[in-house]
């Protein structure tokens, strides 16, 4: 059974897609708590199964894939056992909503700003006419919009990219959702607005006492937004620890090589770190350290056997032959170790 | 010390104008600028500034509606010759943002490298393109039997080094990268950058790069120009830029850069410009002037005065 004070839980979870007649494996037998009332950020490259990770709770899987084992807790309920949408919709957005990434195309262009989140109030809080009205102007206040009347009425295409995500966001917290989770809620937008909505959701995370979890592959917002990092790779969780943890005092390879080819740590006139060859085919088994192939001090038992969760901490855990007794000493990269003090990054 | 280099493009008070005669929209306005050859000039703005607006206007693409673009000291902007023409289509070239979108779905990697050599009518046999292209694929570390794939068998970061080998067969002096990495992951930026950094020491190309995320600007860029709704805020070396910003705009941009760091992150301020601030006036209007060598910054004649005693500091 889960951790008592994780609001939703992970156990041994295991989805796989069925792609013309070949099984692809995205997730492999994942364990995460996520706490009650924290920011959890789930970091990693595209096609690493960070997305289908959370769509999972939400039963949001395209038709062709599928829960293979294991087991989602919520408040004491198997959401991997869920099946019909009648169950889903109990959960989606009234106790797990989401916000996508790119404002543009998440919201309906031929419905006004206003039904689209008076929808979301009707179905969930059982609001009608002028109290559903009511809920969603007051929603639009809190994701600071002004004029939150004038606007109610105002289609999509009269907001600008930032204040579309607002809108976003407002939908997503409209029904009082207890997790949030936003995947790449920024990437679409431009650098000032970006700052701009992450203060917002963590407002709103302050306020309505949320559980957010972010999807991302921006470590620069991850550093600003997360309590706690989950480090994915090739659909498994190869990291996990306090935001400080991971950053400066990363143990699993994958992770070094994420930090070393950021431009921010890159010296000017020096070639930038880059992770050679690509991420592994998940439609072929993985056998060992998914990271090996690409790891250039991967050890004989890496191609072999899938290495265990090692504990660092008690909340910081890697899964490397590395942290192992008997493992060789292999020191990280010179910047990497650079990084436990403070100054190891270019500071704007 | 910028003076001592050759001037490759001589970018003079550029207007282009969007819309119709009635309602005209103005995306870029009086834009100046300079790049010296075998620099990396680093434009940045947020979405709507104009900046990609400035790119296709070099390269032809939008039309001009005001001020010179001089390539080589030669007026490349508006009427030109035939010749000059080919010349320019050959000399500038340009590297798209998403690899996923701009390249041909239909056509085999050959076609695509090979489209430009094409477009010039250069008469060029079988043989000697299909060495072109497997000198440029192997170029951006591709391997030359790719030539015979579709865009779709290969992933973003090989997707967008088709995207510059297309643009290196031409043999080009001079680049324009209309934000090349934005749409690529964490891992492969790094490798596009380095294959840009390596090819611009290769073959001492010049590059226009622009994009809207500062800390890859100042990694790869010489100078940076910020750019606000069609017009220059500022323009300096870019530590300089990063150790002085001057104009309020631009600390807003710097302000607001996300850092890998848990520490800074928290002690980060935001700096919010408001463009109200500035009040100009028929009598106060804002001018361009260059504080330091090399420096120049928009602002009335009261806010230069600030920003030089804010410098002499």
């Amino acid at each position: 059974m889960p951790n008592e004070n994780a609001i939703l839980s992970f156990e041994d979870l295991e989805i796989e897609f069925t792609l013309r007649g070949q099984v692809l494996r995205a997730i492999r037998s994942v364990c995460l708590d996520v706490y009650r009332g924290e920011s959890l950020a789930i970091v990693g490259e595209s096609g690493s199964g960070k997305s289908v990770f959370t769509k999972s709770a939400m039963g949001l899987l395209d038709a062709n894939g599928a829960i293979t084992g294991g087991h989602i807790w919520y408040e004491g309920k198997d959401l991997a056992r869920y099946t019909t949408e009648k169950e889903w919709r109990a959960i989606r957005g009234k106790e797990i909503a989401m916000v996508m990434q790119d404002p543009m195309t998440s919201l309906n262009p031929l419905q006004t700003i206003g039904d689209q989140i008076a929808e979301a109030v009707r179905l969930h809080q059982d609001l009608k006419g002028g109290a559903a009205k009511a809920a969603a102007v007051e929603a639009l206040a809190a994701v600071g919009i002004d004029e939150p009347e004038r606007r109610y009425k105002q289609f999509p295409h009269e907001f600008s990219g930032g204040m579309r995500q607002r809108v976003v966001i407002a939908i997503a917290v409209a029904c009082r959702p207890k997790v949030l989770i936003c995947d790449e809620p920024t990437t679409a937008l431009d650098v000032t607005i970006q700052a701009q909505i992450l203060d917002l959701i963590k407002i709103l995370q302050k306020k309505l006492d949320l559980t957010t979890i972010y999807i991302t592959h921006d470590l620069g917002v991850v550093a600003n937004v997360a309590d706690r990092i989950a480090v994915m790779y090739a659909g498994d969780i190869v990291e996990v620890g306090k935001c400080e943890e991971v950053f400066y005092d990363p143990r699993h390879p994958y992770t070094w090589a994420l930090l070393s080819s950021l431009p921010q740590l890159g010296v000017k006139g020096q070639a930038l770190y880059s992770i050679q060859g690509t991420p592994p085919n998940l439609f072929h088994e993985v056998h060992g350290d998914a990271f090996a192939p690409r790891n250039p001090q991967a050890l004989n038992i890496d191609f072999v056997e899938r290495p265990p969760l090692f504990e660092v901490t008690p909340t910081h855990k890697a899964r490397t032959w590395l942290l192992d007794p008997r493992a060789p000493k292999v020191e990280p990269p010179e910047h990497i170790r650079q990084l436990r003090q403070k100054g190891g990054y270019l500071h704007g | 010390m910028a003076e001592t280099r050759e001037k490759l493009l001589e970018v003079e008070n550029l207007q282009v104008t969007f819309g119709t005669k009635r309602h005209p929209f103005t995306a870029v306005d009086g834009v100046s600028f300079d790049i010296y050859r075998g620099e990396t000039f680093g434009l940045v703005g947020e979405s709507g500034s104009g900046k990609t607006t400035i790119g296709r206007a070099i390269i032809r693409v939008n039309p001009v509606s005001g001020g010179t673009v001089k390539y080589k000291g030669e007026v490349i902007s508006g009427k030109v010759s035939r010749e000059t023409d080919r010349r320019i289509i050959q000399n500038i070239q340009m590297i798209f943002q998403d690899p996923m979108a701009s390249l041909n779905e239909r056509a085999k990697v050959d076609y695509i490298v090979s489209e430009g050599l094409y477009a010039l009518g250069e008469k060029l046999s079988e043989e000697a393109r299909k060495e072109k292209v497997a000198k440029a694929l192997s170029d951006v570390g591709l391997l030359p039997e790719f030539a015979s794939r579709f865009p779709h068998e290969f992933s973003g970061g090989q997707r967008q080094r088709i995207g510059i080998a297309r643009a290196l067969i031409m043999e080009p002096e001079f680049i324009i990268a209309d934000e090349p990495i934005s749409a690529l992951d964490v891992s492969i930026r790094a490798q596009v950058l380095n294959l840009m950094s390596r090819l611009q020491k290769e073959r001492g190309l010049t590059y226009l790069f622009i994009a809207h995320d500062l800390s890859v600007v100042r990694f790869i860029s010489d100078r940076i120009g910020v750019i606000y709704k069609g017009k220059l805020m500022e323009l300096a070396g870019s530590e300089q830029l990063f150790a002085h910003p001057l104009h309020p705009y631009t600390q807003a941009l710097l302000s607001a850069i996300p850092m890998p760091d848990p520490e800074s992150e928290r002690e980060k301020k935001l700096v919010v410009y408001d463009p109200t601030r500035h009040g100009y006036t028929e009598n106060d209007p804002p001018l361009w002037e260059e504080l330091e060598d090399g420096h120049f910054v928009r602002g009335s004649r009261r806010e230069l005065e600030g920003y030089r005693k804010l410098l002499g500091q």
